[in-house]
């Protein structure tokens, strides 16, 4: 673990927006992705539209744009795929460069493109503006089951935790001469997983025994609240 | 891939989100059977475990590398029940933490990489274990095939849903026979990863492996002496 206890993509700051309670971030993610969602494809004014209120609300937050830009390569496959569309999509053929394309595919992966752009940018933006601990209990208030907010709260609690341990695993490997280069590794790498499973879990009970002797019952509202 | 917004039409959204909430619903009661009150420390660490194991990249050749998606293995581990519940959490950080699949889209993902996958996986796990010898050693080969049924299904299933409410016209058969296909050799590629990461675990710790459960139970003690 860090010294700022935030998650990678936490962006410290104290805007309207990093103040806005966590619940009304959400249900607003939720509502305006589903907006994007439902409009048609071909409504151009409308999307440019939700770009700029996006645009708006970026500012407002004050996460430097290029924060938010080197966190859209998770995006990548998402822009691999709508490229394929218009060779495989049916339909009216149109010209470009000389190749076949297919008209409803190239209009299909404009959309898919630009819906997608917006969700991951607003969701970028929600979890840049929003304290992982806020995010649980904003979950919790807009009635997602306490248990699944408290498995949901151990994860992000252990996140850093357990993927160290799997680092550290690989530094011991690597520092043994071993280098996983093709599927004939696949059993060593496979090995570090195993271990990886039986430290978790071991982990998971110490914690639960700890939990116990300072008095959790296994009833709700201890796990995820501050 | 998790599946973006914008994918799937918005009723085919909600619908999927329904199917996922109702799954997710019958798992909470169900994980109280499987794990007692040691539910969310346990899963939340097992969730983190499927988290990383994720993020462990299985060289294939030229560079490229595969990754689990760790249905089937979470659902041998630790039960189907408890395995949803870890596959849905993982699914929730990865989108809300990390902006990997849409927001709109986490019942679609929740329902492909979590409800397939871990329901498939467990039923062909459950399929081959009464049918192979009831030994240690055979637990790591059913969950394997587990593995391999369940990426092909996820993989059918998505072509099911785009049918229903995909939102680019692509010849039905031709995403069917390009999506099982490829999907076969991911599934293989799960299946064999699968079969590494329980077997060594069966070989050390075969009390943890829910799958094992009951081979253990008719394990009889064995004395040996040296001759």
């Amino acid at each position: 673990m860090g010294a700022p206890h935030g998650h990678r993509l936490h962006f410290h700051g104290h805007s309207p927006l990093h103040r806005a309670p966590a619940h009304l971030k959400v249900a607003g993610l939720v509502t305006f992705m589903l907006v994007v969602v439902a409009t048609p494809g071909s409504w151009v004014p409308a999307f440019a539209a939700y770009a700029v209120a996006l645009g708006v609300l970026v500012a407002v937050s004050g996460v430097p744009v290029g924060y938010l830009a080197r966190r859209m390569v998770v995006e990548t496959p998402v822009l691999m795929f709508a490229a394929l569309l218009p060779f495989v999509a049916t339909g009216p053929e149109v010209d470009v460069l000389g190749l076949g394309l297919s008209k409803p595919g190239l209009v299909a992966a404009g959309a898919l493109v630009t819906k997608a752009t917006l969700g991951v940018l607003a969701s970028l933006l929600l979890a840049a503006t929003t304290d992982p601990r806020d995010l649980l209990a904003g979950l919790e208030r807009l009635r997602v089951p306490t248990q699944l907010v408290q498995i949901m709260g151990f994860m992000v609690r252990y996140l850093d935790v357990v993927t160290d341990e799997l680092r550290r695993m690989k530094t011991a490997r690597e520092s043994r001469g071993f280098t996983a280069r093709d599927p004939r590794h696949w059993p060593v790498v496979a090995k570090s997983a195993g271990a990886l499973f039986i430290r978790s879990f071991e982990r998971g009970e110490r914690v639960h025994l700890a939990m116990i002797s300072r008095g959790y019952d296994g009833s709700a509202h201890q796990g995820a609240r501050r | 891939m998790h599946v973006p917004d914008g994918f799937l039409d918005a009723p085919t959204s909600l619908a999927t989100a329904g199917v996922a909430a109702a799954g997710i619903a019958i798992a909470l009661r169900g994980a109280r059977r499987e794990v007692d009150d040691r539910i969310a420390p346990l899963a939340g660490l097992v969730a983190t475990f499927v988290f990383a194991t994720q993020m462990l990249n299985f060289p294939v050749a030229g560079g490229t590398s595969g990754h689990l998606m760790g249905g089937a293995l979470a659902a041998v581990l630790v039960g189907p029940y408890t395995g949803l519940l870890c596959l849905t959490v993982v699914l929730a950080v990865q989108s809300l933490l990390f902006a990997d699949g849409g927001i709109t889209a986490l019942g679609t993902n929740v329902v492909l990489m979590g409800v397939v996958t871990v329901v498939a996986g467990y039923l062909a796990f459950r399929g081959v274990q009464l049918v192979l010898p009831k030994r240690l050693s055979m637990v790591a080969p059913a969950a394997a095939i587990g593995a391999l049924v369940s990426v092909v299904l996820s993989a059918a299933t998505f072509v099911g849903l785009y049918a229903v409410g995909g939102a680019v016209p692509i010849p039905l058969d031709t995403l069917l026979t390009a999506m099982v296909g490829v999907h076969v050799l991911i599934g293989i590629g799960e299946a064999v990863i699968t079969f590494l990461v329980v077997a060594s675990i069966v070989a050390v710790r075969p009390d943890l492996v829910h799958g094992a459960r009951r081979v253990l139970a008719v394990r009889t003690l064995e004395t040996r002496v040296a001759a």
